[in-house]
């Protein structure tokens, strides 16, 4: 007896119903009811009425835009050069680049610590925005690399050939159509920098909170209910960001991204 | 002023390297004002590399491109005064039909009104009006190109330089592509340089024809020269249908060749001097009536081409011949046949045989294209500088590369009515000529073996060193 194809994903999917819908159905439903189980919107509500957590939520936000506009400024002239075969001949620059990705969160944190503990700096906000951009720069790199690299040279020549100076020849067209690679880069690093908790308790010896320390402190006292709905609140603003990042990704089979 | 020059774009000995490799040797090249210059060529003839060191995307390693007498070697691509259609167009995926057209002079500051005249203007022209809002993918292939040449001319650039732009269209669209761009150069009188490796459109389209192989230059001439004087049997074959053969030059306006003496009108190649003959198929006449006719043959092969049919025939003596005619001869028909001496187009030949140098290595064997090679015992003595000749009928080629003395590969391939005429390159890049009745195919892996008695060796004098 032949298995069907499609029979193969079916470990996978028992994992997926498992570990990731399963839980979302769950915090929504959580977020939802008060601690009787009936319906409510109480939770929302005190969200809004608690300047603390609302506090923490937009400089949550703040710090991860401040985070994905750094590893913007510094990624994309190092993709661009990497990208640029004059500039670079060799993989091995490129595997430099990208290795911290291989290298576990923590531990990279960890080092940052330990960097700046040597270095007698004091850790607080300034050591999280580094931490942050050591730790996701890569993450911008890499898809914006692979659009650039993916490009036909003879758009830039083209463009050249039509009268753009060099400097030209990237604003009118090198940029624009790199984007699809930058906007999968900013989802993956806004993405995740908006959630993180333990890297900013590292960073900031618990000086400095953000939102994902708020839902694990909730969570952990036993308040499921407001923290399922602070994690839905969470939830809708990445949904947000991606759906944005989509609309402006439609020449599809240009980009080079990881989405 | 600038009338002054005829010649609007002037190569001088442009040579250029990629990765040791000579992609462009020595080439020279005078393009008058207004001309339609085709550079024809097989693939990595160098005429791609041509046109790039033009446009300024590349730089010379060696030579000169002067514009109307200028060298414009410092002049950056995005200032010179000329347009380049692209292969695969090389629209803008990000802008639209208007945006992609408009873009050269959005760069250029000109009025707004200004461009939206001018994007009309050429927009009509290449008929693609009421298309200028259309998002460059969803056009296709032909219109893309039609796009991409309004680009290219709403600038109103000195030159237009097109590479391969019909390479990826059907044969249909390529061939009303190809009456629409001579259109274009007619009614706008700017010089065209075109790189095609189609030989039909070359002479389609052309004033002139420059055909290339090896990054050198191996004729140009009017498209009616380049068909009917082929200066070398490179050229002969590679445009229109040809034969090739071997023939000896009796003496002026007498030729031998399949076996028969012709009158032709060529002069000066002596007496007595081996050539190769060109005959067109066309040029052949055949007849069933045998009697009075230069020779016969009998036809094997007999195939309907739409307008003639193209028939092989096989002579008394032994050669094989295209031929073309109106009329069908069917296979097993007794022919006479007949060539008009006007027809006939004797080329020097490039060599009788293979020549290498070389070096004795002991009285028994030889080094030469970097191999060494075992010879009859001779008295010259051990380390003399030796002349190397090998007849092209005495090369051995082993369908097993390991076998052979040296590894190469088949590099050109020439059918000569009785034989094949084969150019084998050798891993070093030399090339060794070689006359076999085996078949063989373009880019074969082989072996390269000589028998001993065959490699005949004199030693060079001593003179001849410091040439």
């Amino acid at each position: 007896m032949t298995i069907r194809r499609s029979a193969w994903a079916i470990p996978y999917g028992i994992f997926l119903i498992a570990a990731v819908a399963l839980p979302l159905i769950m915090i929504a439903v959580y977020a939802f009811q008060d601690r009787s189980g009936s319906f409510t919107l109480q939770n929302f509500i005190k969200f809004f009425k608690t300047p603390e957590d609302l506090h923490t939520f937009i400089y949550s936000i703040q710090i991860a835009l401040i985070t994905t506009v750094l590893c913007l400024i510094l990624g994309y002239p190092a993709a661009w050069i990497l990208a640029n075969s004059s500039l670079n001949r060799s993989a091995v620059t490129l595997i430099l680049f990208i290795l911290p990705m291989w290298i576990n969160m923590l531990v990279r944190t960890l080092a940052t610590v330990a960097l700046f503990d040597f270095l007698r700096m004091p850790l607080g906000e300034g050591a999280l925005i580094f931490g942050m951009v050591y730790n996701f720069l890569p993450f911008i790199i890499y898809p914006v690399y692979t659009t650039l690299h993916k490009m036909d040279p003879s758009y830039a020549e083209a463009a050249q050939d039509l009268g753009a100076t060099p400097l030209k020849v990237f604003t009118k067209v090198t940029l624009p159509l790199s984007m699809p690679g930058v906007w999968s880069g900013v989802l993956m690093v806004f993405m995740p920098t908006i959630s993180t908790f333990a890297v900013a308790e590292l960073l900031t010896l618990n000086k400095v909170k953000l939102f994902g320390t708020t839902i694990q402190e909730n969570i952990n006292n036993g308040l499921w209910h407001y923290g399922s709905a602070l994690a839905l609140i969470m939830l809708l603003i990445i949904g947000i960001t991606s759906a944005f990042a989509d609309r402006d990704d439609k020449h599809a089979d240009e980009k080079g991204g990881l989405l | 002023m600038a009338e002054q020059y005829e010649s609007i774009i002037r190569l001088e000995n442009l040579s250029k390297i990629y990765d040791g490799k000579k992609v462009l040797d020595h080439v020279g090249l005078d393009i008058k004002r207004g001309e339609f210059v085709t550079l024809l060529g097989p693939s990595g003839c160098g005429k791609t590399t041509t046109l790039r060191l033009i446009a300024g995307f590349i730089r010379a390693d060696e030579g000169r491109i002067l514009l109307e007498g200028k060298d414009i070697a410092g002049v950056p691509p995005h200032q010179r005064p000329f347009n380049t259609v692209f292969q695969r167009y090389a629209l803008f995926p990000h802008l639209d039909v208007y945006d992609n057209i408009a873009f050269g002079l959005k760069l250029k500051k000109i009025p707004e009104a200004e461009i939206d005249k001018r994007v009309r203007r050429v927009l009509k022209m290449v008929a693609m009006t009421d298309y200028e809002d259309r998002d460059v993918e969803s056009l296709s292939g032909g219109q893309q190109q039609r796009v991409a040449i309004a680009r290219a001319l709403v600038g109103e650039p000195k030159v237009l330089l097109l590479d391969e732009p019909l390479a990826a269209l059907d044969r249909k669209m390529r061939e009303d592509m190809q009456l629409e761009i001579k259109e274009m150069h007619q009614k706008l009188g700017i010089t065209f340089i075109y790189v095609t490796h189609d030989q039909e459109e070359a002479l389609t389209l052309s004033d002139t024809v420059v055909v290339m192989r090896d990054g050198k230059i191996q004729q140009i001439g009017s498209p009616r020269d380049i068909y009917n004087e082929p200066v070398n049997s490179f050229v002969a074959d590679f445009i229109g249908d040809s034969n090739i053969l071997n023939g000896t030059m009796i003496r002026d306006k007498r030729v031998a060749f399949i076996g028969h003496e012709f009158d032709c009108v060529d002069i000066g190649f002596g007496e007595n001097v081996p050539v190769d003959v060109v005959i067109r198929p066309e040029d052949i006449y055949i007849k069933k009536d045998t009697t009075g006719e230069q020779f016969t043959g009998t036809v094997t092969s007999c195939i309907f081409k739409g307008i003639h049919y193209n028939m092989l025939v096989q002579t008394d003596e032994g050669y094989e011949l295209e031929i073309q005619d109106y009329n069908a001869f069917e296979p097993g028909t007794v022919v006479g046949m007949h060539i008009h001496a006007g027809d006939i187009q004797v080329m020097k030949k490039d060599r009788v045989c293979n020549n290498f140098e070389g070096e004795l290595l002991s009285p028994t064997s030889v080094r030469f294209l970097d191999a060494e090679w075992e010879i009859p015992e001779t008295q010259i003595p051990v380390g003399t500088k030796i002349s190397v000749q090998v007849a092209f009928n005495k090369v051995n080629l082993q369908d097993n590369p390991v076998d052979g003395t040296v590894e190469g590969e088949i590099y050109f391939m020439l059918y000569k009515g009785d034989r094949y005429h084969i150019t084998v390159r050798t891993k070093n890049d030399e090339y060794i000529y070689v006359d076999t009745n085996d078949i063989w195919d373009k880019g074969d892996q082989l072996g390269v073996k000589i028998a001993p008695r065959n490699i005949k060796i004199t030693p060079i004098k001593d003179y001849k060193d410091d040439d």
